[in-house]
Order: structure tokens, then C-alpha cells, then sequence
């Protein structure tokens, strides 16, 4: 019973010897591990970086990483790895080349033809507004209209001193 | 006259990219492996640990290879197939038994029955994993060249075989 007993104390020792398995020895390289693994799309749970989840194959990669570093690969070279075997979609970050040009010029060809239509339609707008020189009788108007303005603005002015003691 | 021609350009090509993205699993990403030779490898086989296998055993012939799993749901569901396949005797089929323990992988095998011509072990997925193995089940047509045509993600069904796989399995056989 007494050595049942110590057994059973010694469980939860093996149950987490088996969690640190998962954590590299060096801090320093795991922290470079996760930090390429924000770039590495997890394939089984979409949208999310394998550095997030939690899932069995985003561990394998995880694994995986730490192994090439091991054996002294760089990040581009695990990136290629990977973009290797599960296609260049697995990186979120993925390289320019012919495959992915679409992909990368789609928001300056967006933006290129927004612009077009807007100068287009400026130019439209343009075209549509008709400029007639005022009549005299218009431009006395106008001038009238300014004037009477001014000389209200300067009313106000005068009597805005006025209620003000401290002025 | 072109303030309805443009926005209703517009909507057209908006509609035919979302209505092409509808039919698509983006879950499944096209295999960069397809058109590349079949990676090298050398694993035990599931029934007798002693004996290897590597893929060049099987140069000169058009094979499968079927990843699968004891855990796998998805493999159970396309397992009839598999059988009726290896009955019909039309291409040798090789399972690869990914991530899994040999007693768990020899059981399932021996309940349900074993469509394999053999069945080789992955227990740790490395070679998974050189062949861009993340969902299971998965299968990779492989030419008398080695290299791999086609890759299917996820469960074999009537309408993929039928459709798909046998007549490029037949096209590969008469080359």
C-alpha cells in the first residue's frame, strides 16, 4: 500500500515530464522557433499561425522547427521546407514570383483603377458645370450682400465688447 | 449609358470570383509535390518491422499510395473502397499507417480487412510530413517514374475515383 502510494505521488512527475517534452531545452531557440511560427499558416486550423494553435499537426511543425534548428538550418530554410511540402499558401508572408503576382499587385491594381474611375468621373463632373460670367446686376448684388455682411460681423463685434465688462 | 455598364461590369467579375471560391475547400491547398518525384524514404513494414520499404520497389509501375490511420474517421468511411479497389486488383495500393501504434494500425487491419498490397509504418510522420501530409486520409497517384500526379486530400469517394483517379491511373498504365 505504502509503495502504491509513492507510485501514485510519483504520476503526476511522469505527466509532466511529458508536457516539457514539447519545450525545447534552449529558451532562446524556442523563443526563435515561435517567432517563425507566426509566420507559418496552420493548414488544419485556417487563419491562424501554427505558433497559436493547438492542434496535433501545428505541434508536428512546431517539433519539426525546433529539429531543423537543431541541425542548424536558418528561418528562410525551414520557411522553403515547409512551402515545399504544403505550398507557398502555408506562409503568410508568401514570396513574389509569377504564381503569386496576382496575389501581391491585386491592391495596386485595385487602387490604380479606383483612382482611374475617380479622375474619370471628376473630369465628367467637370465637363457637366457651366461657367457664365455674372450678370451686372448679379455682381452688384453679390457686393451688396458681402458688404451688408461685413458691416453686420463688425456689429456683432461692437456689441460682443460691449456686454463684456472685463474689456 | 455608362453609369449602369460599369457597375454592373463590376458586379460581374465580383460575382464570378465568388461564385468560382464557392465550390472550393479551402482547406484543400493544390500539393506543390504534384509533377515532382515522390520523396525517398525507408520505413518498416507494419506487419514485419524487419523488412523495409522504399519507394523505388515499386519503379515500373503506376501505384497509390493511401495514408491512413487507426484514428482516422474519414479512413473508415472510404475503407469499402479501398477493399473493393484491391479485390478489383486494378493498381497495387500501398498504406502508409501515419502517426500511429503498429498493434493499433495491425488491429484496424485485421477487424476490417486489409485492402493493401503492403502497408508500410509512419509511427513519428516524418515521412508524412516530406510528403505535405496534414489531413487524413490522403492519397498520391505515382507514375512508373516515380513521380507523384495527383494528390487527393481527404476521404476517397465513388464519384473522385470513378472520375479522377482510375481513368488517370489507366492513362498512366498505358504509357
Amino acid at each position: 500500500m505504502k509503495y502504491l502510494l509513492m507510485i501514485a505521488l510519483l504520476l503526476p512527475a511522469f505527466a509532466f515530464a511529458g508536457l516539457a517534452k514539447d519545450m525545447a531545452d534552449d529558451p532562446v531557440m524556442e523563443r526563435r522557433m515561435m517567432q517563425l511560427a507566426e509566420k507559418v499558416r496552420c493548414l488544419v486550423c485556417q487563419s491562424e499561425p501554427v505558433s497559436n494553435s493547438h492542434s496535433d499537426w501545428a505541434n508536428d511543425v512546431r517539433q519539426i522547427m525546433r529539429e531543423k534548428m537543431i541541425a542548424g538550418a536558418s528561418d528562410q530554410e525551414i520557411l522553403d521546407i515547409l512551402a515545399e511540402r504544403f505550398g507557398k499558401s502555408v506562409l503568410f508572408d508568401p514570396p513574389v514570383d509569377k504564381e503569386t503576382i496576382p496575389l501581391w499587385s491585386a491592391p495596386f491594381v485595385l487602387l490604380f483603377m479606383g483612382g482611374g474611375i475617380l479622375v474619370y468621373q471628376l473630369r465628367k463632373r467637370k465637363g457637366l458645370l457651366v461657367e457664365e460670367p455674372l450678370s451686372a446686376q448679379d455682381e452688384q448684388r453679390a457686393a451688396e450682400l458681402l458688404n451688408e455682411n461685413t458691416a453686420s460681423d463688425q456689429t456683432t463685434v461692437t456689441s460682443n465688447q460691449a456686454k463684456d465688462p472685463q474689456a | 449609358m455608362m453609369r449602369f455598364i460599369l457597375p454592373l461590369v463590376i458586379f460581374l467579375v465580383l460575382a464570378a470570383f465568388l461564385y468560382a471560391g464557392l465550390g472550393r475547400d479551402t482547406r484543400e491547398v493544390p500539393s506543390p509535390l504534384v509533377g515532382k518525384a515522390a520523396p525517398a524514404f525507408v520505413l518498416p513494414l507494419l506487419h514485419e518491422a524487419d523488412k523495409k520499404f522504399s519507394p523505388e520497389q515499386m519503379q515500373g509501375q503506376v501505384w497509390l499510395l493511401n495514408v491512413w490511420a487507426s484514428w482516422c474517421g474519414a479512413c473508415k468511411d472510404e475503407h469499402p473502397l479501398l477493399m473493393d479497389l484491391s479485390r478489383k486488383n486494378i493498381v497495387p495500393i500501398v498504406g502508409l499507417d501515419y502517426k500511429d501504434k503498429a498493434e493499433d494500425g495491425i488491429a484496424t487491419l485485421r477487424k476490417s480487412g486489409d485492402p493493401y498490397t503492403l502497408v508500410i509504418a509512419d509511427a513519428d510522420g516524418k515521412v508524412g510530413f516530406d510528403y505535405g501530409v496534414y489531413g487524413v486520409p490522403e492519397t498520391y497517384v505515382i507514375d512508373k517514374q516515380g513521380v507523384i500526379k495527383y494528390k487527393l486530400i481527404g476521404a476517397l469517394n465513388p464519384k473522385n475515383l470513378q472520375e479522377t483517379i482510375l481513368p488517370l491511373v489507366a492513362e498512366l498504365q498505358a504509357q
